[in-house]
Formats: structure tokens, C-alpha cells, sequence
């Protein structure tokens, strides 16, 4: 014996009673009849849906600030955060006149995931640095082909008739920061009259 | 054999018997996970076989050699994964050793809390799958249910259910939730009596014993020789733990004991997990009582990444983010080996760094890889169904035999 804490806890010989082996079947049988009259555990899926934790990692979603302006400058912190290699992009530059689409001077003109190699570690949301990346409680949908899986800009980027709230995966201090000074900047500076 | 004829060598000739081959996967429902075994047969009693292994492997210490240390833990998380917060949390600990770094008591305790959670699914599943291999289909639906609950309890603390990637190299990347401690508390109050119920439909009936008694056994002796650790080691009598032998992230601090089989068949291993079940309740309840106050995390900034509010606000912390991500910060040189108790055995990582961004080399120490050398040793001579219960009461999981 290597510790004085080992316990021996295997009891092999069997008593009369286990032996006859009726007395195991009708005491087991108890216990799955019992069951009979329980909640069921299943969820009958389609129709309900079970609640997701607030920081489930499914779905990625590139956000706009406030005023409807994409968060992403392409830096590719994502993309090098990738353990999968998941994530392409290209660069661009902002032309004047676009201050409303883009938020920085630089923007992704083409942002991909494969939602193939993807494996939600959520590492890219955590390296990103200008809170545009998450992802959100929602799983992505099945396809028939596989370029189907090959998400861009048009299935990332967050609509602005239906946003997505992901202020619950951001600390509180995150949420505060970004409804402050800087938001209040921007849309002062691009949405003066505070358009939505 | 005409040439040894030649050579005046008189060759004995004995009656052929009736044997057959038989494919036993690789891809068997039977054998939960991609195996193959040639069975050489005499009608049903196995008298020789031969395993293949490496049908899913996937060359995670060569991949290991080109990432970054805290994009490598995604790949252990593909071990074992019935329990993959331990390997993580292994992971982490190992490259915190190699750094040097002192984890916060509670960072510590509440990754023994994940840790226990961990063993206990992983057991779960490998309890009630010798259940159901016997023919007992039942206590796996009724233990599986409470499996979920322990991975809800993932889902609060890191966001997924089995690919976890939790915790980070310094801590944990979030303190516990409220809902993930009511989710605790509930598994804590709910589970002890769904344990036993499981207990009272098998553990004692005859049909079972009958079916898992002296099936597969392997002696202490003979387990140590080819490297057994784990439930399966201690199955066979000796109470050999990594959580007692070389304590980690404060185990010394917590009172639970090592339960120990006798002859190492399956119905040890059977009785073996159980018993850890209960024992791994304890720990967490005392892990839960016992919670000091205090950050979740070190204060490791070179990789312990900066809250988001600081990224935007104070430089450093912005360059520190940067470095982080990219994987730019240096680690020391050096070779360590770090082991946990993993759910089936020891998990060790045996990690080379000559500074710079990857590991040189890593090995990955994996516990299954080392049961299955002796499954043919196990199951020479036994029935073909008593082969398929024992591989099951190994828990040799595919993603860990194969890495």
C-alpha cells in the first residue's frame, strides 16, 4: 500500500437472496417503474428549444456600433487567434463618404469563416480589439453543399433590423466603455442627428 | 516447407484446428469508437488477436510544435473527450510550471471543482456503458441525465459543452457564475441519490456479477509492468493516485480516499469508479465550503490576457493583448513534465521549450494508449463478448489512444 487513505471496496461474494437473483430483477423493475411517473428529461427539440448559457460559443456575428457602422478594422488578430485557421480576410481602405458604413479608416472589404474548420474555441472574440467579433447562442444552420459553410461579410455582419445583444459576454466595465465617450464621439462626429 | 525437408529437418504436423478470423471493427458499434481487432476464434472463445490503432490519429504533438501555447490547449481538449476540462487544466498547469507562476488559491480550488466535475462524467459515461454492454440499458439513461447537468455547468463557466477550452494559462478565464454555482448546488443535492439508485439497479444483481466477475482481470503486477495508472490500476489493488503521490493545484488540502479493487477484472473497475464518484462529491463539497476569497486568475500579464476595458484604455495592457494573441510572448527554456489524474489515468505532458513561441517537442503521456498494449493480454482466452465488456470497462477512448 503506497497511501493509508486506499479503501478496499469490492464485495464479490454474493448473499442467498442475491443469489436467487428474482429478489435484483423485481427491486429493479421498482426502480424503472418508478421512473414512469417523472418529468421526462427530453426536450422535444424543434418545437422547444432549451436556453442556452448567455456566453455559449455558436454563431459568429461581426457587429456595428450604434450607428450602424461596421466595429471590424481588419487587423487580423482573429485570424492569427485561430486555432483552426478558419479566418480569412482582406483589407481595405475607407474613401470619403463612407463614415457611415465603416468605422476606422481601414475595414475588412472581405471577412470569411469556414464554418467547417471553425471549432468555436472562441479564441477570436477574445483576441479581438475593437469588440466587433462574438459569438452568439445561436448554432449554425445545416447545408446541402459544402460552399455553403464558407460565411462572408453578407452572413456575419449583424443587421441592423436585428441586432444581437451580446452585452452579457461582455463585462460590465466593456459595456460601459462603449456606450462612453468614444460612441458618444463617433456618432457625434458621423450621426448627428442620431439615426439609427 | 519443402526446403526444410530438404535440409533433412523433420517438421511435425499437427492437426489443423477449426479456427476462424473475425473483424471486430474498426468500425463496430460494440466497440464505442473506432478499434480494430483481428480475433483469430475457436468457435467463441478468442485464442489470439491483433490491434490496430491510429485510425483517428490526428499528430497533436506535431501540430504542438507549430502553435502557440494557448492555442495548443483546443488540441488536448480532443483527447479525452469525456473529460476534456482535465486535460486542459493539465495543460495549463504544465506551462504555468515551466514559467513559474503561483496560481491564486482560488483560481486553485475552484479548478479542483472543474476537475472533479470532469472525473465524475467521464465515469459516468464509463460506469454506465459496462451497464449497458451487460445488457442493462437502462441506468444509462437515468445517469446520462445528470451527466447533461455537469455540462451545463461547462456551458455556464466556459460557453461549450465538450470541446471546453477552458481556463487559461494563469487561472481561469471567468470567476464561477451564480448560475453555474445553483446548477452545482443542484448536481451536489441531486446526484448522490441518483447514484444509488444506479447502484441498486446493477451493482448486486446476479446477472451482472455473473457477466463482469473475473472478466479481464489483470494482476497489480502485471498492470504496474505495462504502465497502468488510474481507476484501471487501482482495480487491480494498488492504490496509486497522482492526486495523493504528487499533489497539484491543492489537493493535499482536501480529505477523500482511494477506493481499491482486488483482482482487477471488471467488476473492480466497475466498483472502483463508483466509489470515485462519491469520493469526487466529497472533494467538491469541500472545495466549496473551504472557497477562499481572491482573484480568479494570477497575475501573469505576458500571458494571462488584460481586461478588454484596459486593451482600450492604457497602452501597455494593449501591447500585452497584442503579444498574447500572436503568440509572441517568450517562454523560458527548459523540459518539464507535469501530470494529472485524468479521468482514466495519469495525463502527462512532457513538454521541451527552447524558448520562442511553440514547444520544441511535446509528449503527450495518454493513459488509454497504455491500457490497450495489454488488451490482448486481457482478453487471450476469454469469450468474445467478455472482450467487448472489457474494452469497455478500460474506458479506452478512441481520441486519446490515438492523439
Amino acid at each position: 500500500m503506497l497511501t493509508n487513505r486506499s479503501k478496499q471496496v469490492v464485495k464479490r461474494e454474493m448473499s442467498l437472496a442475491e443469489k436467487l437473483y428474482l429478489p435484483a430483477i423485481f427491486s429493479g423493475m421498482a426502480i424503472t417503474f418508478k421512473h414512469m411517473f417523472k418529468k421526462p428529461a427530453t426536450v422535444k427539440y424543434p418545437e422547444e428549444k432549451r436556453e442556452m448559457a448567455p456566453i455559449y460559443r455558436g454563431h459568429h456575428v461581426l457587429k456595428r456600433d450604434n450607428a450602424g457602422a461596421e466595429r471590424c478594422t481588419a487587423c487580423g488578430l482573429c485570424a492569427v487567434a485561430c486555432p483552426a485557421e478558419a479566418i480569412t480576410m482582406d483589407a481595405a481602405e475607407r474613401k470619403p463618404g463612407e463614415e457611415s458604413l465603416y468605422r476606422e479608416e481601414k475595414y475588412a472589404a472581405k471577412y470569411e469563416i469556414n464554418m467547417l474548420r471553425c471549432i468555436f474555441c472562441g479564441l477570436c472574440e477574445e483576441a479581438c480589439p475593437k469588440e466587433a467579433i462574438f459569438l452568439t447562442d445561436t448554432i449554425v444552420n445545416p447545408e446541402y453543399a459544402r460552399a455553403g459553410f464558407i460565411y462572408g461579410k453578407d452572413k456575419l455582419v449583424e443587421r441592423m433590423d436585428a441586432r444581437i445583444d451580446v452585452s452579457k459576454r461582455q463585462t460590465a466595465d466593456v459595456a460601459m466603455f462603449k456606450m462612453g465617450e468614444s460612441e458618444a464621439k463617433h456618432n457625434q462626429l458621423y450621426n448627428p442627428k442620431g439615426e439609427q | 516447407m519443402s526446403y526444410l525437408k530438404d535440409k533433412g529437418i523433420e517438421v511435425e504436423y499437427k492437426e489443423i484446428s477449426n479456427l476462424n478470423t473475425l473483424n471486430l471493427g474498426p468500425t463496430h458499434p460494440a466497440t464505442h469508437g473506432i478499434f480494430q481487432n483481428v480475433l483469430t476464434m475457436n468457435g467463441e472463445i478468442i485464442e489470439d488477436s491483433q490491434q490496430t490503432i491510429g485510425y483517428i490519429h490526428r499528430a497533436f504533438e506535431k501540430i504542438a510544435e507549430r502553435r502557440p501555447y494557448n492555442q495548443i490547449t483546443v488540441l488536448t481538449d480532443r483527447m479525452n473527450y469525456c473529460s476534456s476540462p482535465i486535460n486542459n487544466l493539465g495543460w495549463h498547469m504544465t506551462v504555468e510550471k515551466l514559467i513559474g507562476v503561483d496560481i491564486p488559491k482560488r483560481a486553485q480550488y475552484l479548478r479542483v471543482i472543474i476537475m472533479e466535475l470532469a472525473r465524475i462524467s467521464d465515469h459516468i459515461i464509463c460506469d454506465s456503458v459496462i451497464a449497458v454492454d451487460t445488457g442493462a440499458l437502462t441506468g444509462f439513461t437515468y445517469l446520462f441525465q445528470w451527466r447533461e447537468l455537469i455540462y451545463e455547468i461547462y456551458e455556464e463557466l466556459c460557453g461549450a459543452r465538450l470541446t471546453t477550452n477552458l481556463g487559461r494559462i494563469g487561472g481561469l478565464e471567468r470567476d464561477f457564475t451564480m448560475t453555474a454555482w445553483k446548477k452545482l448546488d443542484k448536481f451536489l443535492k441531486g446526484f448522490p441519490a441518483v447514484l444509488e439508485e444506479f447502484e441498486n439497479l446493477v451493482k448486486r444483481n446476479r446477472i451482472f456479477m455473473d457477466r463482469t466477475v473475473k472478466v479481464g482481470p489483470i494482476s497489480g503486477e502485471r498492470a504496474l509492468e505495462y504502465g497502468f495508472t488510474g481507476p484501471n490500476l487501482r482495480a487491480a489493488g494498488v492504490d496509486y493516485d497522482v492526486r495523493v503521490a504528487l499533489p497539484y493545484s491543492s489537493y493535499e488540502d482536501f480529505e477523500f480516499a482511494i477506493p481499491v479493487g482486488e483482482n482487477g477484472d471488471t467488476y473492480d473497475r466497475f466498483m472502483v469508479r463508483l466509489e470515485e464518484m462519491k469520493e469526487s462529491l466529497r472533494i467538491i463539497q469541500q472545495a466549496k465550503e473551504g472557497l477562499p476569497e481572491g482573484p480568479f486568475h494570477a497575475d501573469v500579464p505576458a500571458f494571462y490576457l488584460p481586461p478588454k476595458e484596459d486593451v482600450y484604455n492604457k497602452m501597455e495592457a494593449l501591447i500585452y493583448h497584442f503579444k498574447i494573441v500572436m503568440g509572441e510572448t517568450d517562454v523560458p527554456s527548459g523540459t518539464v513534465y507535469h501530470s494529472v489524474e485524468g479521468g482514466n489515468g495519469e495525463v502527462g505532458f512532457y513538454l521541451i521549450s527552447d524558448g520562442g513561441r511553440s514547444p520544441y517537442r511535446l509528449h503527450l503521456r495518454r493513459p488509454c494508449f497504455i491500457y490497450y498494449q495489454a488488451y490482448p493480454e486481457m482478453i487471450k482466452g476469454s469469450m468474445l463478448s467478455d472482450a467487448i465488456l472489457t474494452l469497455s470497462s478500460m474506458n479506452v477512448i478512441a481520441g486519446e489512444l490515438d492523439a
